[in-house]
């Protein structure tokens, strides 16, 4: 049963790595804008040379 | 003769206005004016005709077709606009008005399909911004924004882009402490499931290895999550103020004290579950409770209305200047439609200044030469040249924006349910608190201690402090639905209490430009013709609605033509004189009937009649005054009383009614109706109603450009939404009647953890299961009778 304890910090390990995705996120602005995506995903690329990033 | 000219309109393409001539066709396409069809035409140039697949008439009409976007090249301007640059890139956020549709978001996302220069455009549709990057070696800055002008969309950047300094709110924050807590609180759950059910024999090595991690999981809640709380509730403290904060602070300490006490003693399993489930919860209603509406700005103050620069004349050369430097003794240039950016002297030129913005009075004044120009006035006629006589820091505007009293920090704001609440809350709390621990210390001390922390654990409020984030955020949601935007939920409750309304009259309750031309006259078609004709070389409003009021005509070619200003129009057209104006103009000394503003008509030297322009109200004006028995109605206007006969049937009582009030003499009215203990409510617009919307318990600013900028107020109305503010008053009234019953709800969860409290004998399951119980029921109570009674009052 000893297991267990590698179990849990395997899975503590694995929340603190999204948990930390999420800071990332937050701190580049990823959630700043949760609006205009939606309307942006509705219109379409005429030409496919998207220049983004 | 022809009868009139075709009863059917055609809409621009580009915006959807009515076009008054045929005149601008491209493509087989109408348009109204010059500027929607150069929009087209560079739109259909760069293949970028999609535009107007998404939505019929995208585009907005123009207005002006002349750039001045000079000043953009003065590096000192640029540098404060730029979010960022290096060598090559700059980055800047621009602020457009316009944006209102999908076609606008696909439009401003492809400008680099304009300019190889650009690299980058990116919108933020609620907030309606725009963010580009582009290279500057390749393309200026103000080419780029010359480049959004062609397009129809001209950013609005203004003197308060230049003073911004973005202040990072704490939102981000916020998030951040919440995500901490939900991931402390989702696996502390986890490690307590075996508590729950039960540890066999065997496995109770595990039990002391689950307290010690659930140990663990708590200090970041506590001290990073739940921080502020303790802060609030020190700084509270020291203030003399038992404010909410302080029993959950103390809730959440006892937690964490008796959580480690038990692990670290190996006496029984903590609460971890309970302490992380409660901070979670309490920083999710914090979020909500901040969760603002942000498509519309309440921080834009007066400095959002003017340029960043304007156009000086030294020595004879124009340059421009950025605002910050204009001094006294400058020479400035304003041009057609500019605003005076600061009190200056009329040297030359035919002054006709718009003070709506100031005043709220939509027709503009004349102005003769050695006149002064207070600043905020618009021009709306030709080029003028002024002196400047005040810096901008010390102008009539700024000085009545920066007034002591308007900007008098706020104490008398009512006080929430919440704080008033709290304070027993806590009294009482700590009383049953020490009571148990004195009832039990003298039999058994431990237990005692147990009593006394439970009872501190159980009755933490977290029910309470998320009833009122919850009930009135949905309120808000309702309200910003229905065109009425308040700043925060503190609002509705004030809305509630309200029992006196102070309106203010022009822009408030008529529509800005609210007024009905009725012709008094019989008139054939050729005077028809010749007084239009006349009329559309006016850009006065009055002209402007004449015009209107025909509708479209043929123009016959005016051989003379000169425009008194305040007076009106002499004109020759096809050998008949025309005189258009007041009677003073027509007839040299008149004496005008008070009623309404009057443009008497006159063609060689005969008298035709005139034209009334009646003020219009808007509509819902009975619903208000219908209000009377439970709120008091006042009138305030800056104007005089030539409508005070058609005001009454609203008002009853010219006692109620004020007329030629200053910016001061409204404040001072508001304030003396506060000290017979009224809760006011002002409704105003312009800025020279921002003194009383301060001074008053909730001040609304009326208006029917809500992008516009607005007076320091609570609340900002939609002006469409103005026959709504019964149900506004009454649906705040539900609001709060469903915080009171959710305090109900929640004190009796209170009480029914309570009577295990006080025994000493709470299990942390217990504890566990009744605080997110409390909170669910709050929380779909709350939004689910929101959502009823906007129902029943017709907002939904």
């Amino acid at each position: 049963m000893s297991i267990i304890y590698f179990l849990i910090g395997c899975s503590v390990l694995l929340a603190l790595v999204f948990l930390g995705a999420f800071f990332w996120a937050q701190r580049t602005g990823q959630n700043d804008d949760l609006y205009t995506p939606s309307m942006r995903i509705l219109l379409e690329d005429e030409q496919p040379e998207d220049k983004e990033k | 003769m022809t009868e009139t000219i075709p009863a059917v309109k055609t809409n621009c393409y580009h915006c959807g206005d009515e076009c008054e001539t045929n005149l601008y066709i491209a493509d087989d396409k109408q348009f109204c004016c010059q500027g929607c069809q150069n929009v087209y035409q560079i739109l259909s140039g760069s293949g970028l005709c999609s535009y107007y697949q998404y939505n019929d008439h995208p585009g907005a009409t123009r207005d002006k077709l002349d750039k001045r976007f000079e000043y953009l090249e003065e590096p000192s301007i640029i540098n404060e606009l730029l979010d960022f640059h290096d060598d090559h890139l700059s980055i800047i956020t621009l602020y457009i008005p316009h944006i209102h549709c999908s076609s606008c978001l696909w439009l401003l996302e492809q400008l680099n399909r304009f300019n190889p220069g650009i690299h980058y455009a990116r919108i933020d549709f609620l907030k309606k911004q725009l963010v580009v990057r582009f290279d500057h070696q390749k393309i200026s800055l103000r080419g780029v924004v010359e480049l959004l002008f062609d397009i129809g969309y001209e950013p609005l950047i203004s003197l308060q882009d230049v003073i911004k300094k973005q202040q990072k709110t704490t939102k981000g924050n916020l998030v951040q402490r919440i995500a901490v807590a939900g991931f402390c609180f989702g696996n502390v759950m986890l490690l307590s499931f075996p508590e729950y059910l039960g540890l066999s024999a065997f496995e109770q090595t595990f039990r002391h290895f689950f307290g010690y991690v659930n140990l663990a999981f708590t200090l970041p809640v506590v001290f990073f999550s739940g921080r502020e709380y303790f802060t609030s509730a020190w700084n509270n403290l020291r203030k003399k103020v038992l404010n909410i904060d302080f029993p959950l602070a103390l809730g959440i300490a006892v937690l964490f004290i008796r959580t480690a006490a038990e692990v670290l003693t190996h006496n029984g399993a903590g609460f971890a579950d309970t302490l992380c489930g409660l901070v979670f919860f309490l920083l999710v209603g914090k979020f909500v409770q901040h969760k603002t509406y942000h498509h519309i700005s309440f921080e834009r103050d007066y400095r959002s209305f003017f340029p960043v620069a304007v156009q000086i004349l030294d020595k004879g050369i124009e340059k421009p200047l950025s605002l910050s430097e204009l001094r006294p003794g400058h020479r400035i240039l304003i041009r057609h439609n500019e605003i005076i950016p600061a009190d200056a002297i009329l040297l030359k030129g035919h002054a006709l200044i718009d003070f709506s913005f100031v005043t709220g009075e939509s027709v503009p004044v004349g102005k003769t030469l050695g006149e002064i120009i207070y600043a905020g006035g618009r021009q709306t006629s030709e080029s003028i040249e002024l002196e400047v006589i005040k810096p901008v820091s010390q102008s009539y505007l700024t000085q009545l924006w920066n007034n002591e009293a308007f900007t008098r920090k706020q104490d008398n704001r009512m006080r929430t349910f919440n704080e008033t609440v709290s304070k027993y809350f806590t009294v009482i709390l700590i009383l049953i608190a020490l009571s148990a621990l004195l009832a039990w210390v003298f039999v058994d001390p431990r237990r005692g201690i147990d009593a006394f922390t439970a009872v501190l654990i159980v009755a933490c409020p977290c029910a309470l402090a998320l009833s009122t984030p919850f009930t009135m955020s949905a309120a808000l949601s309702i309200f910003d639905r229905n065109l009425f935007y308040l700043k925060n939920t503190a609002v509705v409750e004030q809305l509630a209490k309200i029992d006196t309304i102070v309106l203010d009259k022009t822009g408030t309750i008529t529509t800005g430009n609210g007024r009905n031309a009725e012709l008094q006259s019989q008139l054939s078609d050729e005077q028809v013709r010749l007084i239009y004709s006349a009329c559309a070389n006016s850009m006065h409003p009055l002209s402007r609605m004449i015009c209107r009021y025909f509708g479209e005509q043929e123009r016959l070619p005016v051989s003379y033509y000169s425009e008194t200003p305040g007076q009106g129009i002499t004109a020759r057209i096809k050998g008949s004189e025309l005189r258009i104006g007041s009677g003073k103009l027509l007839f040299g000394n008149y004496h005008e009937s008070a009623e309404m503003t009057r443009v008497h008509l006159m063609i060689d030297g005969q008298y035709l009649g005139y034209f009334g322009f009646k003020h219009e109200y808007r509509p819902g004006m009975e619903q208000i005054s219908a209000l009377e028995p439970n709120y008091q109605l006042f009138l305030l206007s800056g104007d005089q009383d030539q409508e005070k006969r058609e005001l009454i049937r609203y008002f009853g009582d010219s006692e109620r009614m004020r007329f030629g009030q200053s910016p001061q003499q409204k404040l001072d009215f508001i304030a003396n109706l506060q000290q017979q203990g009224k809760k006011v409510m002002m409704l105003g617009d312009g800025l020279n109603d921002s003194g009383a919307l301060r001074q008053s318990d909730l001040g609304v600013a009326v208006t029917d450009n809500v992008n516009n900028f607005s007076p320091g107020s609570d609340a900002i109305l939609d002006g469409r939404s103005f026959d709504k503010l019964p149900a506004f008053l009454r649906f705040s009234k539900d609001t709060v009647a469903i915080i009171h019953f959710s305090f109900l709800i929640s004190l009796t969860y209170n009480i029914i953890g309570l009577s295990y409290a006080v025994t000493g004998k709470l299990s942390p399951l217990i504890a566990a299961v009744l605080m997110p119980l409390s909170t669910a029921t709050i929380i779909s109570f709350t939004t689910l009778a929101t959502h009823f009674t906007a129902k029943r009052r017709k907002l939904l």
